[in-house]
């Protein structure tokens, strides 16, 4: 064993014999990658497994699935996916217009650390209203970061006046195949915590309650919401690429101030 | 106006104060006309020009360079640079490697996350000071509630070469003896005395610096953005022009895992 070694509770892997930079056998939490799980496994449960010890009940598998289906594509209109299409429409790299589509949706509205915030909200409400009333009435914490400070509860839409339809069909699906507690939950007090907020409920609130019930920690659902909304970031950039710069909008502009 | 009222009002223009292309024509930068009135402006006084609206001076702007060169580590194996590094042993372009760099910049443990709390620190910490507080209480505060100090103690090493250059040329440009900077020193000094032995690190001097420059938390946020980036284009180019795949390769012996033994996918229970 070297002493530049990488240690790590994920992945094993034994050499083939003549070359040690080449593996024979891979392991992930003891499960032989190639050799087993493939063909065998479902892509949720190779993900699940990633980011814990032990496989996923069916239920906890079928949730996962349900919910990269809801993630799958935020659509055109969705800031991350705009990031992509921006990238894809001059001709950038394949790379560049997944990492815009992170970069952007990685944000506390409607990104990865909105996620982020709404399960440090699940982790310390957990099911309890009054807890979570006690929570939207306090004030935000007012430490500097590295991120904007919040302007809006997590999980809710800052703009919206009603639930939109693919948040109750979305928290409705999840709710019904999710082991719970948390998705059940939320769908029975939706519009409680709609009135503490005063703000209707989003895919993200849906999404960070869907990760907690996984067992998933507020990390681990961020890296996931980041990583499941990419499919359409993908598709959307390279559809736009076809289209070319011509058929994209561009906008228009006003100058304030000094520079009008 | 709020919800959809207030999104519908924004559609389909850019309202600015920033800036605008009018391509064939002119370009405006903050109000100014980028190839007439900011004609001939240095780099890093136009970047910080677009953060802050504000201009500097000749011998402030050299600080602002020192800043960003006096940090600028060819090394492939800091975190950072190895990912720009990676990205030409694996052959992948030089902006990719280097935006990733960039990005992974953005640390809790160096870079701009602790950038912004060292300044931010140092901000507060004069406000209270001038409000007649104490300097040793308010590091004590800080510490027990964040068990670090940005800006003091280095990750990897005790003390800090780019200190002493640092200061050298400051003083030679007369920006050595601003609130922030003296401040910074002594709460060294205080550190020092008692029990933490924390020693003032490059990213809580160049902090100070930018704080007497007027700068606020996300101003300086956005400048020290670059601040790596010189030092990570030569880790890509050595690793491109090298063998594919032949920086810091890995054998399977690499590998010290320790998970959960060799077990069956089909029997699982």
């Amino acid at each position: 064993m070297t002493a530049d070694a990488i240690r790590t509770r994920i992945w094993r892997e034994e050499p083939e014999s003549g070359n040690p930079f080449a593996a024979r056998a891979a392991y992930c939490r003891g499960y032989d990658v190639y050799g087993e799980m493939l063909g065998r496994a479902r892509w949720v449960e190779m993900l699940i497994l990633l980011f814990r010890e032990e496989t996923p009940t069916k239920a906890e598998a079928d949730l996962l699935e349900a919910l990269a289906v809801a993630l799958a594509n935020p659509g055109p209109r969705d800031p991350a996916v705009h990031a992509a299409m921006a990238g894809g429409v001059g001709g950038s790299t394949a790379a560049s217009c997944l990492m815009a589509a992170l970069a952007v949706g990685a944000g506390q509205y409607a990104g990865g650390r909105e996620v982020y915030l709404a399960m440090e909200a699940w982790n310390a409400c957990g099911t309890d209203l009054d807890a979570w009333r006690r929570r939207f009435a306090a004030p935000t914490s007012e430490e500097v970061s590295i991120w904007p400070a919040p302007q809006h509860p997590p999980g809710f839409d800052p703009h919206g006046v009603s639930t939109p339809t693919p948040v109750k069909q979305a928290l409705a699906g999840l709710a019904f195949v999710s082991p719970g507690p948390r998705l059940p939950w939320l769908e029975q007090q939706r519009a409680e915590l709609e009135a503490a907020t005063g703000l209707p409920l989003a895919l993200s609130g849906v999404a960070a309650a869907a990760f907690a019930d996984l067992g998933f920690s507020p990390e681990q659902g961020e890296m996931l919401h980041l990583l499941l909304r990419l499919p359409g970031a993908a598709a959307h950039a390279l559809e736009q690429r076809g289209y070319g710069h011509k058929k994209f909008p561009f906008f228009a502009v006003e100058l304030e101030g000094a520079g009008a | 106006m709020k919800g959809p009222d207030f999104l519908a009002e924004q559609v389909g223009v850019l309202r600015t104060r920033m800036g605008a292309a009018f391509v064939g024509s002119k370009a405006v930068f903050r109000g100014h006309d980028l190839h007439a009135d900011l004609q001939g402006m240095d780099w890093v006084e136009l970047y910080v020009f677009g953060i802050t609206g504000r201009r500097y001076t000749p011998e402030q702007v050299r600080m602002l360079h020192a800043i960003w060169t006096h940090t600028s580590y060819p090394d492939a194996r800091i975190w950072n640079n190895r990912v720009a590094a990676l990205a030409g042993t694996a052959r992948s372009t030089g902006n990719l490697g280097i935006a990733a760099a960039l990005a992974v910049s953005e640390a809790s443990i160096y870079g701009r996350g602790i950038d912004i709390r060292a300044i931010d620190f140092l901000i507060r910490t004069q406000q209270h000071v001038d409000g007649g507080g104490d300097l040793a209480e308010m590091a004590a505060q800080e510490l027990q509630a964040r068990r670090s100090l940005a800006g003091y103690g280095r990750p990897i090493a005790a003390g800090d070469e780019r200190i002493e250059p640092t200061l050298v040329l400051a003083r030679s440009l007369g920006l050595a003896d601003g609130p922030h900077v003296r401040l910074a020193l002594a709460i060294e000094e205080t550190l020092l005395a008692g029990r933490w032995r924390l020693r003032l690190n490059y990213g809580g001097l160049s902090a100070a610096l930018a704080a007497d420059l007027g700068f606020s938390p996300r101003e300086y946020y956005l400048f020290v953005f670059p601040a790596f980036l010189a030092g990570m284009v030569p880790c890509y180019l050595e690793a491109e022009q090298r063998p594919e795949g032949s920086l810091f390769p890995l054998a399977c012996s690499h590998i010290r895992y320790e998970g959960t033994p060799k077990r069956s996918w089909k029997t699982r229970a």
